[in-house]
């Protein structure tokens, strides 16, 4: 025991000793390392990190990022955000995949006035009312409008089915904007089927699916459980489309679901590995990331990581100071900055306008096929 | 020897100066810790509650109770809905409009609190009188049961509860001051119950029920009365656990959370009010600390990155260590006291196991 | 509802039911004998699962090397629980065993994510076992068919173990009283790391079904399954094998008929599974196929 409070000591000491040092901009990156969001959390993560190897310096100074396990856990997210600006005092911090993470670390930043970069947070509810809090990604409803407008217009769907996670936050907002925006087109919703988070068997609500014969389905789902529904869908025999969000954006998807996830479509960030005629950002994101991970594709989630890092640096650049007031009032201002997503604007709501892009999964690679207008 | 009168006095005095010193350091806290410290601390005192009144259910009274964190979960909704303002509703219900009846309805925070307690109390009160004629661990089943159908309907019941989006901007009203007055309350409350006759009646339930039967004691009653109490525990604690955090959210009540009180209370030991303090206090502060183990240490110029998931790897350790070396947990059933912590001085380690 | 889709259900809920049922036995037992409700069963579901990812698809193993890996891993890691985490608790107070339990499950879950990471990896299916066909409008796939018939033939072979061998008449004389089996001279703790074994190894085969069914391996991939197949456990009578298997089959077809006959409900799934087992133990407190347990706190 005595052993390991010292040990416990010597680390704290360490710690301790890493921050002491003058003359820096600390960033704080809040995100989900660990628990069930991992597999976005860890991108973005990588994908800051590559931007700060890249611009590790501003006005002089050396940047330093100070990372935080959220855990995918609202208490932590809460707690991470408290240590970073208490005991780092970080002077602007980068965070979450998740919104309702998102949202409760963003109550606490908001009362000690540190600004916050929403990274893949699409959640209209995490900057409702903020002053401190942005993000680098656009909202969903922006992204169920997108999606419901290509399904009908563009590949010429009049009936629809929804397939929910009803405990997730993210699944039920989407499914919700993209039920609105279909019947506001004019479509029909033909079937809204749910599930519970970490519910692995859907052949239930996929045989009901079956039988109301829709023409497309959109399944809102994190890409892991995503990917398991596909699967079983081809199983029992479903002929419909399917069509998910940005958390399908993942390289995973594919070797997750083999030949079932063919011709799947998604929405997400104007961003693909597949895309043809890259912007220079995202040109140079790409090559730096083969270079620092080879073997392992990016996507939109390392690069909203890289996004917010950019548009922070930005903002603390115009501001010509790291004052976290400075820093948020010049993030107000951002206007047209380039970034791997497209330009980026963010707006009165603290949104970024971008353009929403379309993915679908041919020959089991992942196509950009263009972007949408709602 | 000290005469029974002498010891009284002195006991008293004892508690006065260490209570006026801990309002003191209440006093301290705020402008000389951080945020983060001081929100430990705030959660060492929730915990406590929380704590107890499951300690109140399980330790003192014997029924094997799994469905805390359904309880929780009614009093910060309730609480929530009730200090969250008119504007703020309207605005954060977006899949479905709010329940009309719902929407204008705004409280102060105590008043909150109370109704958290009381809606908490009343659906405990409401499930105990069908599942408390279960015993042992068929009860700890059903009520884990009932914990996760009202985390259930939370989540589908959208125009009330606005569903798995939870509820947000909760104004941060659980100050210390609130806490720890809270706890101290609940303390004052569970010591004189403990002491008084009702006390002995909870522990002949739990010892022998057939022989407090036998006695004339009406057990079923007995029971329902002390898992009501803890259930209105348990909404207090989750309304403060709200307007510490100031979201939340159905997933916030799962089971795990269920499993981390029970934690508190059997390393603190069963059936002990101290022990639960302790270990929430322990509990508590261990969990915090132990994230040092995911950071990346640097010692010099070499730098250790931090392994995620090592926390809870070396926390369940740590728990599985106290569980077997003190199968009884830390304080056992003993209760603190004054000649007890003035005995340690003298005999130290003298202590019998 | 047409008879098709009727039969397509049913065969859904047999394949989901007989996996709760073989995860359900690993509780029953541990349960029938130490009074333990064992949190760490669905860890080491989860291990059974790992171990046939890394041998078959990391190492490229035939699958029949894989799988005997995965039983082997798990048993040993379900023995490993019991001498650590278990044994030493044996004559203390049943609450504290239970807490270890958590423990352990903790451990090994956060372990899981130290060594393996958190991200869900894929299990690749053996074509053979995928290849779709259709009987009269209804779907299936040989696995689909495969998993319930394993389940009940690993359940018969069990129920033969413990009623008619000897270890087997150990092990129901231990759950009726341990402290009398031990004064017959039986080697009790031998019979209960051979009941962990048993049940791990139960957990091992329904695991490695699992992760062929729905086909992705996660350190937190046991939680749910693991606490879903205890209900089951209880819903047919815990400490009754055939009572597992039982409560898992109407778990399963719990979950996927409240589905089909009630689509607009699909939000409240889990519900009508907690209902009805509030219902069964209020109307028969061990369950459907329990026998009454003396047990006290």
């Amino acid at each position: 025991m005595r052993k390991l409070v010292l040990a416990l000591v010597v680390c704290l000491m360490a710690t301790g000793a890493a921050f002491a040092a003058d003359d820096v901009i600390k960033i704080g990156v809040f995100n989900c390392l660990t628990g069930q969001n991992a597999f976005g959390g860890q991108l973005e993560l990588e994908g800051t990190q590559l931007a700060q190897k890249e611009i590790p310096e501003v006005l002089g100074k050396k940047i330093e990022l100070v990372i935080v396990d959220n855990k995918s856990d609202k208490v932590e997210a809460a707690n991470a955000v408290t240590r970073l600006i208490e005991r780092d005092k970080v002077n602007a911090i980068i965070g979450t995949y998740g919104s309702s993470l998102a949202m409760a670390g963003g109550e606490v930043a908001e009362k000690a006035g540190v600004p916050v970069m929403g990274t893949s947070c699409t959640n209209p509810l995490v900057t409702q009312g903020k002053q401190y809090y942005f993000r680098a990604c656009f909202i969903d409803p922006f992204q169920g409008a997108g999606a419901a407008a290509y399904a009908y217009r563009d590949l010429g769907f009049k009936k629809a089915a929804l397939l929910i996670d009803v405990a997730n936050d993210y699944s039920v907002g989407l499914g919700n904007f993209f039920k609105q925006n279909f019947t506001k087109l004019g479509g029909e919703i033909v079937s809204e089927m749910k599930y519970q988070s970490g519910d692995q068997d859907f052949t239930a609500q996929l045989t009901e699916l079956i039988s109301k014969k829709p023409d497309i389905v959109f399944l809102p789902a994190y890409f892991a459980e995503g990917a398991i529904v596909l699967k079983q869908a081809k199983e029992l025999g479903a002929e419909f489309r399917f069509m998910g969000g940005d958390a399908m954006d993942n390289p995973e998807v594919v070797t997750l679901g083999g030949d079932a996830v063919e011709g799947f479509l998604h929405t997400t960030f104007a961003y693909d590995p597949s895309m043809p005629n890259m912007n220079p950002v995202a040109q140079k994101f790409t090559e730096n990331w083969k270079k620092a991970f080879p073997g392992k594709e990016p996507n939109v989630n390392a690069a909203l990581g890289y996004d917010s890092y950019i548009l922070i640096v930005d903002a603390i650049k115009r501001a010509g100071s790291a004052d976290p007031k400075a820093i948020r009032d010049a993030l107000e201002q951002t206007k047209d900055v380039p970034t791997v997503t497209g330009m980026t604007t963010l707006n009165a709501t603290h949104d970024a306008e971008k353009e929403l892009g379309i993915v679908e999964i041919r020959d089991g690679k992942k196509q950009f096929i263009g972007t949408v207008t709602p | 020897m000290i005469a029974a009168q002498d010891t009284r006095t002195r006991d008293n005095a004892l508690t006065l100066v260490s209570v006026g010193l801990f309002c003191v350091f209440l006093w301290w806290v705020p402008n000389n810790l951080d945020g983060y410290k001081l929100r430990i601390i705030n959660l060492i005192a929730i915990n406590a509650i929380l704590g107890l009144s499951l300690n109140l259910i399980y330790g003192m009274t014997g029924m094997f109770s799994l469905g805390h964190a359904g309880f929780m979960a009614i009093g910060a909704y309730v609480s929530a809905l009730l200090v969250l303002t008119p504007e703020q509703k309207v605005q954060m219900w977006i899949l479905e409009p709010i329940a009309p009846w719902l929407a204008n309805i705004h409280t102060p925070f105590i008043a909150s609190l109370l109704a958290a307690g009381v809606i908490a109390a009343f659906f405990g009160w409401l499930i105990s009188l069908p599942i408390l004629r279960l015993g042992g661990d068929y009860l700890g089943i059903a009520t884990l049961g009932f914990s996760e159908i009202i985390r259930i309907l939370i989540t589908n019941f959208t125009p009330i509860t606005n569903g798995s989006l939870g509820l947000k901007g909760i104004p941060s009203h659980t100050t210390l001051w609130m806490s720890y007055g809270c706890l101290a309350i609940f303390l004052l409350c569970m010591v004189r119950l403990m002491r008084s006759n009702f006390g002995n009646v909870l522990r002949a339930v739990r010892d022998d029920e057939i022989a407090a039967r036998t006695m004339g004691i009406d057990t079923f009653k007995m029971r329902v009365l002390a898992f009501t109490l803890g259930c209105f525990g348990g909404g207090v604690g989750g309304a403060l656990m709200g307007n510490l955090i100031t979201t939340i959210d159905p997933k916030m009540f799962m089971i795990t959370q269920t499993y981390s009180l029970l934690m508190i209370v059997v390393v603190g030991g069963l059936g002990s009010i101290t022990g639960s303090i302790v270990g929430s206090i322990l509990v508590t502060t261990m969990l915090e600390w132990l994230r040092i183990v995911e950071n990346p240490v640097t010692i010099g110029t070499f730098e250790i990155p931090g392994i995620p998931g090592m926390r809870m790897v070396i926390f369940s350790l740590l728990l599985i260590a106290v569980i077997i070396f003190r199968r009884e947990g830390i304080m056992g059933m003993r209760e603190f006291s004054w000649s007890w912590l003035l005995g340690l001085g003298r005999k130290r380690g003298g202590a019998a196991k | 509802m047409t008879l098709n889709m009727f039969v397509q259900h049913f065969i859904n809920a047999l394949g989901l039911g007989s996996l709760y049922g073989l995860i359900a036995i690993g509780y029953t037992m541990v349960y029938g004998i130490l009074r333990l409700i064992n949190f760490a069963h669905g860890d080491i579901f989860m291990l059974g699962a790992y171990f046939v990812f890394f041998s078959t698809v990391m190492y490229k193993m035939p699958w029949a090397v894989g799988v005997g890996i995965a039983i082997l891993g798990a048993t040993l890691c379900g023995l490993l629980v019991d001498r650590v985490a278990y044994r030493p608790l044996r004559s203390a107070p049943r609450i504290s065993a239970l807490i270890s339990a958590i423990g352990v499950s903790f451990f090994i879950e956060n372990l899981a994510v130290v060594v393996f990471t958190g991200m869900p990896r894929p299990v690749v299916q053996p074509p053979m076992l995928m290849k779709a066909f259709s009987v009269g409008g209804v779907r299936l796939v040989p696995l689909g068919l495969m998993v319930p018939a394993i389940s009940f033939v690993l359940v018969s072979g069990l129920l033969w173990v413990v009623y008619k061998t000897k270890p087997g008449l150990a092990m129901r004389s231990i759950s009726h009283d341990i402290e009398t089996t031990r004064l017959m001279g039986v080697s009790v703790d031998r019979i209960i790391a051979l009941t962990f074994a048993i049940g791990s190894a139960l957990a091992a085969v329904a695991g490695i079904m699992w992760a062929l069914r729905y086909p992705r391996v996660e350190p937190f991939m046991g939680i749910i399954p693991g606490f879903k197949a205890f209900i089951a456990a209880v819903f047919g009578g815990i400490g009754s094998i055939p009572g597992a298997m039982l409560g898992g089959l109407a778990l399963g077809f719990v979950e996927i008929m409240s589905v089909a006959f009630f689509p607009k409900l699909s939000g409240y799934k889990d519900a009508f599974a907690f209902v009805l087992l509030i219902v069964i133990l209020l109307a028969k407190p061990t369950g459907l196929m329990g026998e009454k347990l003396e047990d006290k706190i």
